[in-house]
């Protein structure tokens, strides 16, 4: 085990951009993207105030009206992202676990698994789940309604589980062999050593890249406004053609973007410091 | 007496890269053997050979009552790994527990033996190798010294009957290879069956009753420390010595 700063440069960098595709999209937000949302924002409600007739209510008022029902909608893209966080998560660990096991066959089905679920677009997976799942089966007799919003979330779960399955195994791999010799020249079983020796470091490795991915899956909810789910972005094109403003267009969508940015933004930061100090610790 | 440690004609290759090439040695209980020898002679990997972590592809190995060749399942090489414990270069503790915890884990989960029990055993090893003070501490906390006699802590709380030793100084500060070496020395003192590898060559000198010179995977010469160190018979052995002494 080197010590980082012993590695020559190049090295580093390699190492470095290991570590970047291993902890899958990199999202970052800063301030300063959001203060010029802000000025979008304020733009397109300069221009909707422009573009206003006679008799139209003031754009801010207008915002103000519509929000209950964004808000109502953007709550079902947070249900959507928690779902699909959590399930993806548990599907992605057992995936994470196949693609080290020492099984070969299981080890390869895995890693095609991972990486084609990796690299496929999302909308086109969630295509695939809205239009391959039936809308109901019957089981036993019972029918059982798939309702839209589930196969949507299944469709957002399905690349998540995969981002998931690439954390796992470059954590575990991250462990130096060392630590595994050290426990099997103890009499441990590889299944201890995994649970009891590498799975806790690799826990606190895990989660910057982790919260990363549920920062950009929540991001990629509005995805599910094209397959008919009625989350915020559905719902402001209802609005807005319900106003048939063409006007308000710019300030409504900025205004959208505002709430994803106030709410992935703190967990952006957060992930910022948790890699920082990770950094510095290991 | 029947040696604890019997290998003949070990040899082990990865892949086409022969490491060893017929190794023949035994180790008595309650002996001690010392392994010197240029670095990438294969010395790291015979330890690794006789605890099962590698392989051998000819030859045979016999700890105790195990045959360590014909170990086939990681159930049979666990048995084994209870009674020779091993120390490492890189101490190679388990960063996320405390000291204790880290002497404590392998007699609780592998032994299954009661807690308090175990507890009071690791307490009284870290009290041995002086680190009784340091008993909660992370491993991060302690200095490479420090670190190393937790590790020994550690293998000793395992009860082996065999301890391995890979260069357990090679990392360590000058000034703290003293404290490590005191540690084994005891160890060793007390009756311990101990192989060591090491480059501390007074150390061998003093301990070992029989030191082994290795070069390119096989022994070169092998004599108690008097002879090897101050009769070498082999020009081999004469070149590596004048090179460290």
């Amino acid at each position: 085990m080197t010590m980082p700063v012993l590695l020559p440069c190049a090295a580093r960098l390699a190492a470095a951009a290991r570590d970047e595709r291993r902890a899958g999209p990199r999202f970052r937000l800063t301030l300063t993207q959001g203060i010029v949302l802000v000025v979008l924002f304020a733009a397109g409600c300069a221009f909707a105030q422009a573009q206003a007739a006679a008799g139209d209510l003031p754009i801010l008022a207008t915002i103000w009206k519509w929000s209950p029902l964004l808000a109502r909608g953007f709550v079902f893209n947070l249900a959507i992202s928690f779902i699909a966080m959590g399930a993806g998560t548990i599907a992605g660990f057992f995936l994470g676990y196949a693609q080290i096991s020492l099984l070969a066959p299981i080890r390869k089905m895995a890693v095609i698994v991972t990486h084609f679920f990796r690299n496929a677009p999302w909308l086109v997976l969630l295509f695939y789940c809205m239009f391959l799942l039936p809308f109901q089966v019957t089981l036993l007799g019972v029918t059982i309604p798939i309702p839209d919003w589930t196969k949507a979330t299944l469709g957002l779960a399905l690349p998540v589980m995969a981002n998931v399955s690439e954390i796992v195994r470059g954590a575990v791999q991250s462990i130096p062999t060392t630590q595994w010799e050290a426990a099997a020249s103890l009499a441990f079983t590889r299944r201890q050593t995994m649970w009891m020796i590498v799975v806790p470091q690799c826990i606190k490795r895990m989660l910057p890249p982790w919260m990363n991915l549920y920062a950009i899956l929540t991001m990629s909810t509005v995805l599910a406004s094209i397959v008919g789910v009625n989350e915020m972005m559905t719902l402001t094109q209802r609005a807005l053609s319900a106003e048939n403003r063409p006007g308000l267009l710019l300030a409504f969508y900025a205004y959208v973007l505002l709430w994803f940015f106030v709410y992935c933004y703190p967990i952006a930061r957060w992930t910022v410091r948790l890699e920082a100090r990770y950094a510095v610790n290991q | 007496m029947e040696p604890i440690v019997e290998l003949r004609d070990v040899h082990q290759a990865f892949g086409d890269f022969e490491v060893l090439k017929g190794i023949s040695f035994d180790v008595a209980k309650g002996g001690v053997i010392c392994i010197i020898g240029p670095s990438g002679s294969g010395k790291s990997t015979l330890l690794r050979c006789i605890n099962g972590l590698v392989p051998i592809s000819k030859g045979t190995i016999r700890v105790a009552e195990f045959e360590v060749n014909a170990l086939r399942s990681d159930k049979e090489r666990i048995a084994l790994r209870k009674e020779v414990s091993m120390v490492f270069q890189q101490y190679n503790l388990f960063p996320h527990k405390t000291a204790l915890e880290n002497v404590m884990m392998a007699p609780v989960h592998v032994l299954h033996e009661p807690r308090d029990e175990v507890r009071e055993r690791a307490i009284a090893l870290l009290t041995k190798v002086g680190l009784a003070a340091k008993c909660d501490a992370y491993p991060g906390e302690l200095s490479g010294g420090q670190q190393q006699r937790v590790a020994i802590a550690r293998s000793l709380a395992m009860r082996p009957e065999v301890m391995l030793f890979d260069e357990v100084t090679a990392a360590l500060d000058p000034e703290t290879v003293k404290e490590v070496l005191n540690t084994i020395r005891e160890l060793a003192r007390e009756g311990m069956t101990c192989i060591i590898v090491t480059h501390e060559m007074r150390f061998a000198r003093e301990l070992a009753d029989r030191v082994l010179f290795t070069d390119g995977g096989t022994i070169v010469e092998s004599a108690p420390p008097g002879e090897l160190f101050d009769h070498p018979q082999k020009e081999r052995t004469r070149a590596f010595l004048s090179q460290v002494l």
